[in-house]
């Protein structure tokens, strides 16, 4: 068990200009699920192998526990990884895989045995240990790799998009499987996705990266409820937040003909615009309110996602609102969208960081 | 009855087309496979049939062959002198080289591998002997060893070592030939570094997270991957061993030209020193071209190809516990 720490940390691949990881400050507490999540490009990779020793850290540093493990090599550092396309050893047993890590560490055949099948009970693989991982079905072998990981017991768990080669049923299911293994072990773990709603669900805090650089590290809900800036208002949720940038007047923002009256703390600097973000769930099909044009209904259930598209001082701007699905309206139908002024995120223009209210 | 003749002579009219067409195809195929099979038979089969019939003759390619039925094998098996120290040397040469070589072209496929700087340069310079003829590099490799004039020999006196005399001394000549085998190992290094590169980069990261040093990751992941290019290699070395002629001929000659610094050709001369370089191909052409002893040459030819098949299939068959195909499903 340990806390993992980044300290500034970076990391500038050779040959390029912009740092993949941009002086990187983040505390993982101590049996704590830290998933980063960011799309393509964001760094989240690359900080994870740099934990896990496999990239080196250019300036600052990497604590695991007390030990700054910068410049250690990746086995000294008592961690285990999950890798995306599970790197398993084809020509070795699915018993041998996952009784890797402990043959290397020369652990007694008996004892190794033992271990082995207490892993493969706890995952469900006992009756494929004799197989080899080309016999398996991916979400086996994600198993093995998983199982592997843990017959050690490491201070720290690395997980690098584990489950993306898997179909979304299978996912779903280990997605739960992931986080009741975790709470079970209570191992300090680092888990990378792009997918966000893995990160929501998994993550007791969720680290969100863009362009190599940490925007955001908090629970789920704070990053959901109070994003601290666009770009992670944007990144989480699903659809994504309607963020439309408004004319202020009179201390009020004027969103589509709809004006939204704003505290005193916002007009005081003098701003004449300003970045409203509204969730779907806040935009409401109302009998008055910013006209717009269904492009396209999205049934997801109980609820539908209508998209809508509508002019915005001049511009075409597509609007998210979530809408019951029986009372939805249909594609190219005229509505009133209203937003719940209550519940609508204020962004500076210029810096993007959220507004407190 | 005319609708119903008619109706029955639609279907064989079809029957007929449809066979008309598969002949076609058939021999566009063969048409096709004709350089193949012509080339295949007139050099490869009919040598084939004809050496197996040999093999129970008596013929000296002057008068015609003669039959007598397994004398050749019996001569083969029980009398002849020579035919024992051949197999000596030829497995000798078999046991010693193809591990070196291999051991040493995947040695330096793997620092090619790890190269940062140089790589172009250093593949080309370890891969250049392979393209050398066998018999130049040969003549080459005598010249550099000549025990008085060499600049192997020179340099070792220099040192204060006094050199053997390699390929004058029937102790030193095959390890002559070992040397040069491994100075011309590149088409294997060549093959070993492909499969090297070829290994995921992720495995090894891998093995590095699970605690594997250098030395671990290279026997349960560089080796096990690569494993089918070992067989290959191994199966070719010994083809190749059993087949080994060239290297021990022009070496022969020419070390026992520059003992004896005349052109005498009644000296016999191959196996020179002392048979230390009589390998059994050696052994098979002075049978056949220096003897003309065609039958018993052609029953010496029967017999290695026999062996040759039997060793592959044997190595092929014990490999299946230590060659691992990827995407093989056992």
């Amino acid at each position: 068990m340990a806390e993992v720490r980044y300290v500034q940390a970076t990391r500038l691949y050779p040959g390029t200009d912009a740092p993949a990881v941009d002086a990187l400050d983040l505390d993982v507490h101590d049996g704590e699920f830290m998933v980063l999540v960011g799309p393509s490009g964001s760094g989240k990779t690359t900080a994870l192998r740099m934990l896990a020793g496999l990239e080196e850290v250019d300036s600052g540093a990497v604590y695991i526990g007390d030990r700054d493990v910068s410049d250690a090599p990746p086995k000294e550092r008592d961690v285990s990884m999950v890798f995306q396309n599970y790197a398993l050893y084809p020509y070795l047993t699915v018993a041998a895989n996952i009784g890797f890590p402990l043959r290397i560490a020369k652990v007694k055949k008996a004892e190794r045995d033992k271990r082995v099948k207490e892993v493969a009970t706890l995952l469900g693989l006992s009756e494929y240990l004799e197989r080899k991982p080309g016999q398996l079905s991916g979400g086996q072998r994600q198993r093995v790799a998983m199982g592997r990981a843990i017959v050690r017991v490491p201070s720290v768990f690395l997980m690098d998009e584990p489950l993306s080669n898997l179909d979304a049923k299978l996912r779903v299911q280990m997605r739960a499987d992931i986080a009741a293994l975790q709470a079970d072990f209570g191992i300090t773990t680092v888990y990378v996705t792009h997918d966000q709603a893995e990160a929501m669900t998994l993550g007791h805090r969720v680290a969100v990266l863009h362009e190599g650089h940490l925007q955001q590290c908090g629970p789920p809900r704070e990053l959901y409820e109070r994003p601290a800036n666009v770009f992670v208002a944007g990144f989480i949720g699903s659809p994504a937040m309607n963020l439309c940038t408004v004319p202020v007047s009179n201390g009020a923002a004027s969103f589509g003909g709809v004006d939204m009256p704003l505290p005193q703390s916002v007009v005081a600097n003098g701003r004449t615009s300003l970045v409203i973000g509204v969730r779907p769930e806040s935009l409401e099909v109302a009998e008055e309110g910013i006209p717009a044009k269904v492009d396209v209904v999205e049934d997801v259930g109980a609820d539908a996602f209508v998209f809508c598209s509508t002019e915005l001082g001049g511009e075409t701007t597509k609007l998210v609102a979530r809408s019951e699905a029986r009372k939805a309206p249909r594609q190219g139908d005229r509505v009133t969208l209203r937003p719940r002024a209550d519940e609508a995120l204020l962004f500076d223009p210029a810096s993007g960081e959220r507004l407190e209210l | 009855m005319a609708s119903s003749a008619a109706a029955t002579a639609q279907p064989l009219d079809r029957t007929r087309a449809r066979r008309r067409a598969a002949w076609r195809r058939r021999r566009l195929v063969l048409l096709l496979m004709a350089p193949w099979l012509i080339g295949f038979s007139a050099f490869f089969g009919y040598p084939l049939v004809m050496s197996v019939y040999l093999s129970f003759t008596h013929y000296d390619l002057l008068s015609s062959p003669k039959w007598i039925g397994t004398a050749n094998y019996r001569y083969l098996f029980t009398q002849d002198p020579q035919v024992g120290e051949a197999v000596k040397n030829t497995l000798w040469i078999i046991a010693v080289m193809v591990p070196l070589q291999v051991v040493f072209a995947f040695g330096v496929a793997l620092m090619l591998a790890r190269a940062r700087r140089g790589v172009g340069f250093f593949r080309t310079i370890f891969y250049l002997p392979a393209l050398a003829p066998p018999v130049a590099a040969t003549l080459a490799f005598v010249y550099i060893l000549n025990p008085a004039t060499g600049p192997v020999n020179v340099l070792l006196k220099h040192l204060g070592i006094d050199g053997p005399l390699w390929f004058q001394s029937p102790s030193w000549s095959k390890p002559s030939l070992v040397l040069l085998g491994l100075w011309g190992v590149g088409n294997i290094m060549i093959i070993f570094l492909a499969a090297i590169l070829d290994v995921p980069r992720h495995l090894y990261e891998s093995a590095e997270l699970d605690g594997a040093g250098p030395l671990q990751r290279l026997r349960w992941v560089t080796l096990p991957t690569i494993s089918p290019v070992i067989l290959f290699s191994v199966v070719i070395g010994v083809i190749a061993g059993l087949q080994y002629f060239t290297q021990a001929y022009v070496a022969a000659n020419v070390a026992s030209g520059q003992a004896s610094q005349a052109g005498d050709q009644t000296v016999n001369n191959l196996g020179y020193p002392e048979a230390s370089t009589l390998f059994y191909p050696v052994e098979l052409y002075q049978h056949g071209f220096r003897y003309f002893n065609m039958g018993y040459a052609s029953a010496m030819s029967v017999l290695l190809l026999v062996v040759a098949f039997t060793i592959t299939v044997l190595i092929i068959r014990n490999s299946r516990r230590w060659v691992h195909y990827v995407g093989a499903a056992k």
